[in-house]
C-alpha cells in the first residue's frame, strides 16, 4: 500500500491525493510526503489515519519517514502519525491551534460516538452556529458507518474551523464493505457511479430496499450532508471503491437549489481511481455571521421528496405540536 | 403520556437506539392501550433527522395519518420541528408503497 501527502489536497483538488494511493501489496504501507509543505482537508486526514490503522491491523511494515516539513506541528496536533506508525520526531508543547480543530478520533462503537460528541466536539469552543453542524454531520455520518460499513477499524473523524474564511471542514473515512457493497444487499445497482448516486437520493437505505427506509433507518443522512454543503455552496466529496462524487460550488449570484437526484446538483464524477474499500466523507460548511443551520435544514426539509408515486397531500400540516 | 425526550438523550438527541428504546417501550405500548402521547422536546437543542425517524417512523406506518390525532409534539424549537415535519411527511407518503 502507498500513501502520499501532497503540497495540497483541499476537495477542489483532492483527487490527486486519491490516485497517489495505492491498496496494493498489502503486506507493506510505503509513506511519503511533500518535502516542504503538507495542507490535507479533515476527509484527506481521516483516509490517511484509516490506512495507516488498517495496515497495523494487517501487520504490515511501514516504510518512510516524516519529513519536517512546516506544517508538521499541524500534522502531529491531528494525530496523524500515531496512526500511521510513523515517529514524527517532534514534541508538541504549546496549545496555540487549540479550539481551531478536532483530532483525529477514532470511533468503533455507538458508545465511542456519544463520547466523541460530549468530550471531543466542545474542544473547538465554537459557538452554537458552528458546534450544530459538527454535532449533526458527526452523528449522521458515523451512524452510517457504524450500522453499515462493517469497517473492522471503526470510522475516522476530524475537523477544522478556518476562522478567516468562515469556513468548516470535516472529514468522515471507514475501511469498510464500500457503498456499492452496502446497497447491492437490497438494491440492483451496477457500478460505484450508480451506487453513490443512488446513496445520495432520499430514502435510499442500505438496510432495505423499501423507499423511505425500515424502523432503523431512513436512508437520508448523505442527502442531508449533501445538502448542508449545497445550501451553503460548498464542495462535498463521497470517495467509494474506484469512485469520487464532488459536489460543485455552482455558478455565483444564483440562489443554490438542493435538487433529490444527485445528477441535477452541480457535480462531476470521477473513476478509475484506486480502489479504497471502504468510504471516505469530505464536506465544506460555510459558518459566517447570518448563516444559521437551522434555516439549512429547513432548506433541506423542504427540498425533501421521494420518488413515490403516492398523490401528495400535506400531512405535516395534520401534525400537533405543542409549547 | 408524556415522554420527556432530553431524559433518554441530551440536548442534542441523536443517539438512535435511545428513540429505539422510547418508541418501543413507551410510545408503542401507549398508543396500543389507546392513550394520547406527548414527545415532549423541551431542553432538545438539536436532533437529527435519523433520531426523529427511529422514534416516529415505524409508528405513524403502522397506523397512517390516524395516528396524528394521538400524538403530540411539544418544546420542539424551529430545527427539531422542522424534522419532526419532515418524517412525518415521507412517513405517510411512504405507507403504501414498496
Amino acid at each position: 500500500m502507498k500513501l502520499y501527502l501532497p503540497n495540497s489536497a483541499n476537495l477542489q483538488n483532492v483527487e490527486g491525493f486519491f490516485r497517489r494511493f495505492s491498496p496494493e501489496d498489502p503486506t507493506t504501507l510505503s509513506f511519503q510526503m511533500h518535502p516542504r509543505y503538507v495542507h490535507l482537508h479533515p476527509a484527506a486526514l481521516a483516509m490517511a489515519a484509516c490506512l495507516g490503522e488498517v495496515a497495523h491491523s494487517n501487520g504490515a511494515r511501514v516504510k518512510g519517514r516524516v519529513r519536517r516539513v512546516r506544517s508538521l506541528p499541524y500534522l502531529v496536533r491531528m494525530g496523524l502519525f500515531g496512526h500511521v506508525r510513523l515517529d514524527p520526531r517532534l514534541e508538541i508543547s504549546g496549545h496555540e491551534e487549540a479550539g481551531r480543530f478536532i483530532p483525529l478520533t477514532q470511533i468503533r462503537s455507538n458508545e465511542d460516538l456519544r463520547t466523541a460528541i460530549v468530550d471531543v466536539i466542545p474542544l473547538l469552543h465554537a459557538d452554537p452556529e458552528i458546534a450544530n453542524p459538527i454535532r449533526y454531520l458527526f452523528s449522521e455520518l458515523v451512524r452510517n458507518v457504524l450500522e453499515h460499513a462493517r469497517s473492522p477499524v471503526g470510522a475516522f473523524v476530524c475537523a477544522q474551523y478556518y476562522r478567516n474564511s468562515e469556513r468548516l471542514s470535516i472529514g468522515v473515512a471507514d475501511a469498510g464493505i464500500g457503498i456499492r457493497a452496502s446497497l447491492a444487499q437490497h438494491h440492483r445497482v451496477t457500478s460505484a457511479v450508480e451506487a453513490i448516486a443512488l446513496a445520495l437520493q432520499p430514502g435510499i437505505s442500505g438496510a432495505t430496499g423499501r423507499i423511505g427506509g425500515n424502523e432503523s433507518n431512513a436512508g437520508a443522512g448523505l442527502f442531508f450532508t449533501k445538502g448542508i454543503a449545497r445550501l451553503s455552496r460548498n464542495y462535498f466529496i463521497i470517495y467509494s471503491d474506484d469512485c469520487l462524487f464532488k459536489l460543485l460550488r455552482g455558478p455565483e449570484g444564483r440562489e443554490p437549489v438542493l435538487h433529490t437526484h444527485p445528477s441535477d446538483d452541480p457535480h462531476w464524477f470521477t473513476t478509475g481511481l484506486p480502489e479504497w474499500r471502504g468510504t471516505v466523507v469530505g464536506i465544506d460548511i460555510s459558518v459566517a455571521p447570518g448563516t444559521s443551520f437551522s434555516s439549512l435544514l429547513t432548506e433541506i426539509n423542504k427540498a425533501y421528496s421521494l420518488d413515490v408515486k403516492k398523490r401528495k397531500k400535506a400531512y405535516y400540516k395534520m401534525i400537533q405540536f405543542a409549547k | 403520556m408524556t415522554v420527556l425526550i432530553k431524559e433518554s438523550t441530551s440536548d442534542f438527541a441523536e443517539d438512535k437506539d435511545a428513540a429505539a428504546k422510547i418508541r418501543d417501550e413507551q410510545i408503542r405500548p401507549a398508543i396500543r392501550r389507546g392513550e394520547e402521547v406527548t414527545l415532549d422536546f423541551t431542553g432538545v437543542s438539536l436532533t437529527t433527522q435519523s433520531f426523529v425517524h427511529a422514534l416516529v417512523s415505524d409508528v405513524i406506518r403502522n397506523q397512517g395519518e390516524g395516528i396524528l390525532k394521538q400524538l403530540t409534539f411539544k418544546g420542539c424549537n424551529r430545527e427539531v420541528k422542522g424534522l419532526v415535519k419532515t418524517v412525518v411527511q415521507y412517513s405517510l407518503e411512504t405507507l403504501d408503497e414498496n
